[in-house]
């Protein structure tokens, strides 16, 4: 191997770990180059349009909320779990929250706790189901399904309920206008700027925490590399986002969502729970007997569920102004889509929030692309079918042929090279093989 | 050369996976109606051998001649190695529990009448080759009602229905005790007689200088040497001393006890059977642990041991019924397998892949995975904190790995072993139960697990060694308690303990022991 390849391989090597160690990495570093090139190609389609100022905006307010979704749909289902009712349970709350704030008049930031409170209270109901009564998830979140959609229609007899304004910034509000008049939001360059210098932090702090764990950080000119093409994508992001039309700017349910995926993709890598929900999902049985109360680790992971889906329920019905009965049709399939094409495994232990909202914003682009092309949600339906489909089936296949994936495969070599005083180790299947073993009767 | 009693001849057999050469020119031999065992640590090759020779690696993934009666063959996958009569009984069994006997034996080979499956044939099939593996059950029986040692019986009578030539078992007697391991060995000698080759690889080295013909060595990937067990006189040590390279002198570590107080009871311990209400598991049962003490527990498979063990840890089997646990003269109550961790109390899972590990982790997680709060400001956990313990105990215990950033489903089973060792070391206990601790783990890692053991002992801690082997017991324990199907019968001390006077205890409900 060659000075050059070596140096190249660990700069991929490198920056995989965007995503932070485990097992779905490689997964996700791919994905991530899929969605790249997704939005490279619609950009091209489109004329441009693609990444217009406009486009962007209305991007990140239309798909938030399935995004919100997400990150607890990844928890739900890295807890080996599933959750069908999260669609149902939105146009609950936005019901209810619209209701109560056309009847009883009380004023909007008090509606939004009311909204998170009937999301909690929804939460623990199913999660009850699930953690102590030991019902499958499938069937609780099946039965919730149905159960808070008629509840929808009960409560506002099937017709929509207009919201005041003051509640709509939630969900179609902007980042305000402040300071000197440069042409572009200040507040949105702001936060971009804010956001490259947390980049530059992190790094640093990475290559910190790296060398003290004895592990050789990658070569200074990848990590400058990696900071540079991060802060440029920033940058150009946020002066397009602060270019809009007057009056536009990043929108508020973008922050919303911005603040829950780094504040549970914190709780997932970083915490107790965190751990604790990868290992009920991992190894139910391997997990109780090391204390951990999977019961309640399950009961918090359907309630967290339904506390965001009400949030959703809420943001959705301040971006359209009114809470209807059709309101969060089909979103349970839109937030377990984007999960699954992030990288998490349906029988539980893997995935991760990052990756969840990668899978989210795939679709997203995906969706909104063909939108712009004029292609009918007929086809649209279709193609993110097969995206689902292809995205996944990939996965496995690479899995069932020992491969992690292509980026994976071009990785590879360095590994066996690293270690090669200890052959028997990296055999894919020597000695006591653990997946080359046939399944047998033990899975009784 | 005449090669006419040779049925089976694998010459230089290479098969590299990438950047590594799991085989290198092994060559084995076996003969018509002969016992070929084969011996190898963990890791040295003789799973990869067997898949090479069952079709598993198709023809063409590795290079090396298959001459098999007499013709070079090139297998493309199982089905055409079953067809030619070589088959494969894995370790863990593929046999569908919801499924009959009958139903099991004929899966993918059904006899058709019509096109229409004809069970009339099958059963009575089913029935005689049942009789020649000698089962007794009814063929309709579900396998998930039927043991583990009637299951491989199952196993084999399915290959027996293949017109099997050849037979590879691979671990036959793991999972079985004492009495359906000498009955399966018995079996195999008679397949023998009927002119039906075995391959056998096993760890129970007793058992292959029992049965087998010939041995060959295999390690590294290499084979080191074939044995005819007659001719060349081969016994246990022989046999290790071929695998590790080395002789071990001992089997067991050296080590001098210092035995402390008594600082761990149980009285009165009865458990019932979690789904058969009038089962009770564990019976009226009294022990005792001595600070610095190795405890052993001797009893046959489903007597009670790994469910009186798993009760005392925090309630995790069975229904509690009544007793008591007392620790350092104060009576202690484990409602959870949390409390139990917290007043200082280990167990080390028999079954460490269903039980022990979660096999998606890495192993810095998973060491640090039964006590985070000992990492963790608050709710969050420290990744360097976790990395340095990772680090001292992958020294301290010689993991071997890449890395501990390393999955753990990657490690060889010794090895994962010492990381659940380790899992329950980082708790610090006071008491360690260790349920099988060396099961289907190779000779060398096996030394340094006893190695382990006794440091944990010496450091002050109790611990409480459950194993089937006698031997293991034998050699570690100070003294050990027999149960006999539920209740402890007897107590006996290392010294005036041998194997015949444990069987007699494990076998028979003699008298009840309290504790001396």
């Amino acid at each position: 191997m060659s000075e050059d390849t070596s140096t190249r391989r660990s700069a991929l090597g490198d920056l995989k770990k965007i995503f932070g160690s485990g097992s779905s990495n490689l997964r996700q570093f791919g994905i991530l180059f899929s969605l790249i090139a997704i939005i490279l190609l619609f950009q091209y389609l489109t004329d441009g349009l693609t990444l217009s100022s406009g486009n962007l905006i209305n991007l990140v307010s239309q798909y938030s909320y399935i995004l919100i979704l997400a990150i607890g749909m990844v928890m739900v289902i890295i807890a080996g779990h599933i959750d069908l009712s999260v669609g149902s349970v939105a146009a609950f709350t936005g019901i209810v929250v619209a209701t109560a704030m056309r009847d009883w008049n009380i004023p909007w930031p008090l509606a939004i706790v009311l909204g998170l409170f009937v999301g909690m209270l929804i939460g623990a109901w199913q999660g009850a189901w699930v953690a102590y009564v030991g019902v499958p998830a499938f069937i609780v979140t099946l039965a919730g399904m149905l159960i808070f959609r008629g509840g929808n229609q009960v409560i506002g007899n099937a017709n929509t309920v207009p919201v005041p304004d003051g509640f709509t910034t939630i969900g179609s509000g902007y980042l305000p206008e402040v300071g000197p008049n440069t042409g572009y939001n200040n507040l949105t360059l702001l936060l971009g700027l804010i956001i490259a210098l947390a980049v530059v932090f992190s790094e640093l702090r990475a290559r910190r925490v790296q060398k003290i764990m004895g592990s050789t950080p990658a070569p200074l000119w990848v990590s400058i590399l990696k900071v540079v093409l991060l802060c440029a994508v920033i940058v150009y992001a946020s002066v397009l986002f602060a270019g809009g039309r007057v009056g536009t700017s990043f929108p508020v349910s973008g922050i919303i969502l911005g603040v829950l995926v780094l504040f549970y993709a914190f709780v997932t890598r970083n915490t107790i729970f965190g751990r604790h929900v990868y290992a009920v999902g991992g190894n139910k049985l391997a997990a109780e007997l090391s204390g951990v109360k999977s019961r309640r680790v399950n009961f918090l992971v359907m309630m967290n569920m339904s506390i965001l889906a009400a949030l959703a329920g809420m943001i959705f019905v301040a971006r359209s102004v009114a809470s209807g009965p059709q309101d969060g049709l089909s979103w349970e399939l839109d937030a377990i889509a984007a999960v699954f094409i992030g990288g998490a495994a349906v029988s539980g232990g893997i995935g991760t929030v990052v990756g969840s909202i990668i899978g989210g914003l795939v679709m997203a682009v995906l969706n909104n692309g063909l939108q712009l092309l004029g292609v009918g949600s007929d086809w649209v339906q279709i193609i993110k079918g097969m995206v689902l489909l292809v995205a996944v089936g990939v996965d496995v296949w690479n899995k069932s042929q020992g491969r992690p994936s292509i980026i994976g495969l071009l990785t590879r070599k360095k590994k066996t090279t690293e270690f090669p005083s200890e052959p028997p180790l990296v055999v894919p299947d020597t000695g006591t093989p653990e997946t080359a073993r046939p399944q047998s009767t033990r899975a009784n | 050369m005449s090669t006419d009693h040779v049925i089976l001849e694998m010459r230089s057999i290479t098969k590299e996976f990438p950047g590594v050469k799991a085989l290198s020119n092994v060559s084995i031999t076996v003969n018509r109606g002969e016992i070929h065992a084969i011996c190898g640590e963990n890791g040295a090759g003789k799973s990869t051998l067997m898949k090479v020779l069952s079709g598993v690696y198709p023809s063409g993934t590795y290079t090396g001649d298959i001459i098999y009666q007499g013709k070079n063959v090139h297998f493309k996958d199982i089905r055409s190695s079953e067809e030619a009569g070589i088959v494969i009984i894995h370790q863990e069994l593929a046999l569908i529990p919801e499924l009959s006997i009958t139903e099991n034996i004929f899966l993918g080979n059904e006899p058709t009448k019509w096109g229409a499956i004809d069970w009339i044939t099958a059963k009575k099939t089913a029935l005689e080759l049942l009789a020649r593996v000698g089962l007794r059950d009814d063929p309709d029986t579900l396998i998930k009602n039927i043991g583990v040692g009637k299951q491989q019986l199952v196993e084999i009578a399915k290959a027996l229905n293949k017109s099997v030539k050849v037979l590879i078992l691979d671990e036959p007697t793991a999972a079985l005790n004492e009495s359906d391991s000498m009955h399966l060995l018995d079996l195999i000698r008679g397949l023998k007689g009927k002119g039906i080759s075995s391959i056998m690889i096993s760890h129970k080295l007793n058992e292959i200088e029992q049965v087998a013909d010939s041995i060959t060595i295999i390690r590294d990937g290499k084979t080191i040497e074939t044995l005819d067990v007659v001719a060349d006189g081969v016994n246990e040590d022989r046999i290790i001393r071929g695998m590790v390279g080395r002789s071990l002198e001992s089997r067991f570590p050296d080590r001098t006890p210092h035995i402390g107080e008594v600082f761990f009871e149980v009285r009165d311990w009865t458990v019932q059977h979690p789904q058969v209400a009038e089962r009770m598991v564990v019976k009226g049962s009294n022990l005792n642990v001595r600070k610095g003490e190795i405890v052993g527990i001797a009893g046959l498979m489903g007597a009670g041991r790994t469910e009186l063990a798993m009760s005392i840890f925090g309630r995790s089997y069975g229904n509690f019924i009544s007793g008591h646990l007392f620790k350092d003269g104060k009576e202690i109550v484990l409602r959870s397998v949390a409390d139990a961790i917290d007043h200082g109390l280990a167990y080390v899972s028999e079954d460490r892949k269903a039980l022990g590990l979660n096999l998606l982790d890495d192993m810095k997680r998973s060491i640090v995975s039964a006590k985070l709060s000992k990492i963790s400001a608050g709710p969050v956990v420290n990744d360097s904190k976790e990395f340095g313990i990772a680090e001292e105990y992958r020294k301290s215990l010689r993991i071997k790995t890449p890395s501990v950033n390393a999955g753990v489903s990657k490690l060889s089973g010794g090895n994962q072993q010492k990381v659940v060792l380790a899992k329950w070391m980082f708790t610090d206990p006071d008491l360690l139960i260790l349920d099988e601790p060396t099961r289907g783990i190779d000779v060398g890692a096996k030394y340094e697990i006893y190695g382990i053991i006794q440091q944990l002992a010496e450091q002050g801690k109790g611990v409480i060694l459950i194993s089937s082997e006698l031997p293991e017991l034998l050699g570690l324990a100070d003294r050990i308690y027999t149960v006999f199907e539920g209740a402890i019968t007897d107590c006996i001390p290392a010294e005036s303990a041998d194997p015949e006077t444990l069987m007699k205890s494990m076998t028979s409900a003699r008298k009840k022991v309290q504790s001396i």
